[in-house]
């Protein structure tokens, strides 16, 4: 039933885009009203939130200033929620969208989605050096500190055997794993970059591979991805991760330092000495 | 299948690993509610004794622990016991992790038996001032001593008059042992709430919660009232 469903509605897609008018230079439509419109969130601090003034402030809007100043034009921010968001932007109400998005094949399908991806979260384990992790399987029946309620508690539970001790907040689950009641503390591996820099925590590291990573993607109209718009969006995400703008960006705003944004940073800028 | 056609999703009957992890909440849940009844029990029977001694330090130990246990609320016991007493228990082990000695399940049925306990010891007391003087002192006269006149005078007695309100707070106990979920015991409100952030069922989840909960009071009851029904004396005890 349910894939039928999905068949119908990949099948409508795929029929509306055909009959999508030949790719809009949304590029030079920006540059001619001298504004360029951005669908963000409002909603999701500190990505994209909103100031005492009612102004939307955040790591997102940022990014999207970075666009506009790069162009030389006016920014206006659309506030746009997750429902919605894929569709401002088919129906061209915004020009490009910076919402938090989730880099999934079925949303490929539906916009733009422009690569390199420009922030990611992920699971790790912070963990007591005297457990000597070194693969998430030894994770197998041993005791290892969660939240509730975190998506990724099953997961982890049912493909590496991990005994999961979930409580109700981070400072439960940090006073659990300091006093010994686990090997470790599963959770999002933003949470932990900024924990290790401190001096209680020096008997724990993160050695883990980071895993269940969701990459978060900016997108453009899907028919202009492979166009000058959707190009000029690549260079500048290829820019940021090189000079490490966005982990400038996270500082700002205070949002944990996220290993994905390091390791792009790493990557590019190694990429610019070849 | 039942989700597909009614949108109703009880995975704990068709996913295996959360009918599994359901099953062992319900296991550990049916454990501690077990150890915590007959400790709580055992803990008002031998305080409601000492609270009868001629020694007067015994007597005050004994309205110390009642007045602690029975005025501080069980959640904050189970925090401190498990996140402040615990600190001080370690052992190292093995690997050279410093691990608590005591397991958090052990933490809750210390917690959850000691705080009905201190209930029981009050409900016993009733039960004993009410069994008639003379009755305890037919048996001093008979040559029992104060161990034996309570064991097998007063207390018989005692206990029937305790019934309905030990009852009372038997049931309590159990309701409150879903509050042991707050230092990770895997009982059935923790696996509950783990599968329904994992399968967002929460409707499904609190009606297996609701109905499993109501079964379980329901033995129980059941079970007290024949025993209160076996227990009865005519004529002693009103019908």
């Amino acid at each position: 039933m349910h894939t039928l469903l999905l068949t119908a509605a990949a099948a409508a897609i795929g029929l509306a885009l055909s009959f999508a008018p030949a790719a809009a230079q949304t590029l030079e439509k920006i540059k001619q009203r001298g504004v360029l419109v951005v669908g963000s969130k409002a909603d999701y601090k500190p990505f994209g939130f909103r100031d005492p003034s009612g102004a939307i402030v955040g790591f997102e809007p940022d990014i999207a200033r970075l666009v506009a100043e790069k162009l030389g034009v006016k920014l206006e921010l659309e506030p746009v929620v997750s429902s919605n968001r894929m569709q401002f932007l088919q129906q061209g109400k915004i020009d490009l969208m910076i919402a938090t998005m989730n880099d999934k094949p079925d949303r490929r399908q539906i916009v733009g989605i422009i690569e390199p991806l420009y922030y990611a979260s992920g699971v790790n384990v912070l963990a007591n050096k005297k457990a000597n992790l070194k693969s998430w399987e030894q994770l197998k029946d041993q005791k290892v500190c969660g939240i509730q309620g975190a998506w990724y508690n099953k997961p982890v539970a049912e493909k590496y055997g991990a005994d999961i001790v979930a409580f109700k907040g981070q400072t439960e689950a940090e006073v659990a794993l300091l006093q010994g009641n686990c090997v470790g503390w599963v959770y999002d591996d933003t949470a932990f970059a900024e924990r290790l820099a401190d001096p209680k925590w020096a008997g724990f590291e993160m050695t883990l591979p980071t895993i269940l990573e969701e990459p978060w993607g900016l997108a453009v109209p899907l028919p202009e991805r492979d166009g000058p718009w959707g190009k000029f969006m690549a260079q500048q995400l290829e820019d940021w991760h090189r000079s490490g703008k966005l982990i400038e960006l996270e500082k700002k705003w205070n949002i944990p330092a996220s290993a994905y944004l390091k390791k792009m940073h790493e990557e590019y800028s190694k990429k610019k000495g070849s | 299948m039942l989700h597909e056609t009614s949108g109703i999703k009880l995975t704990i009957f068709y996913d295996a690993f959360d009918r599994a992890r359901f099953f062992n909440g319900f296991l550990t849940s049916v454990r501690l509610m077990a150890v915590c009844l007959v400790a709580s029990v055992v803990i008002g029977v031998v305080g409601a004794w000492i609270q009868g001694s001629r020694l007067r330090v015994l007597r005050l130990i004994t309205q110390g622990y009642i007045q602690f246990f029975r005025n501080t609320p069980p959640l904050v016991q189970l925090y401190f016991f498990y996140f402040a007493l615990g600190s001080y228990l370690k052992l190292t082990t093995g690997n050279g992790i410093a691990v608590p000695i005591v397991s958090n399940f052990t933490w809750a049925a210390i917690c959850l038996s000691f705080y009905a306990g201190a209930f029981n010891v009050e409900i016993f007391r009733a039960g004993i001032e009410a069994v008639p003087r003379e009755t305890l002192e037919a048996a001093e006269s008979l040559g029992y001593s104060r161990l034996k006149a309570y064991a097998y005078v007063i207390l018989p007695l005692a206990f029937r008059i305790s019934l309905p309100a030990l009852n009372n707070n038997l049931v309590n106990l159990i309701k409150t042992t879903t509050i042991a979920y707050a230092i990770a015991v895997p009982e059935m409100l923790y696996v509950a709430n783990q599968i329904w952030s994992d399968e967002s069922n929460v409707p499904e989840m609190m009606n297996v919660l609701l109905i499993t909960y109501v079964s379980l009071v329901g033995i129980l009851v059941w079970v007290m009232g024949r025993w209160e029904r076996g227990l009865r004396i005519p004529g002693y005890s009103p019908a």
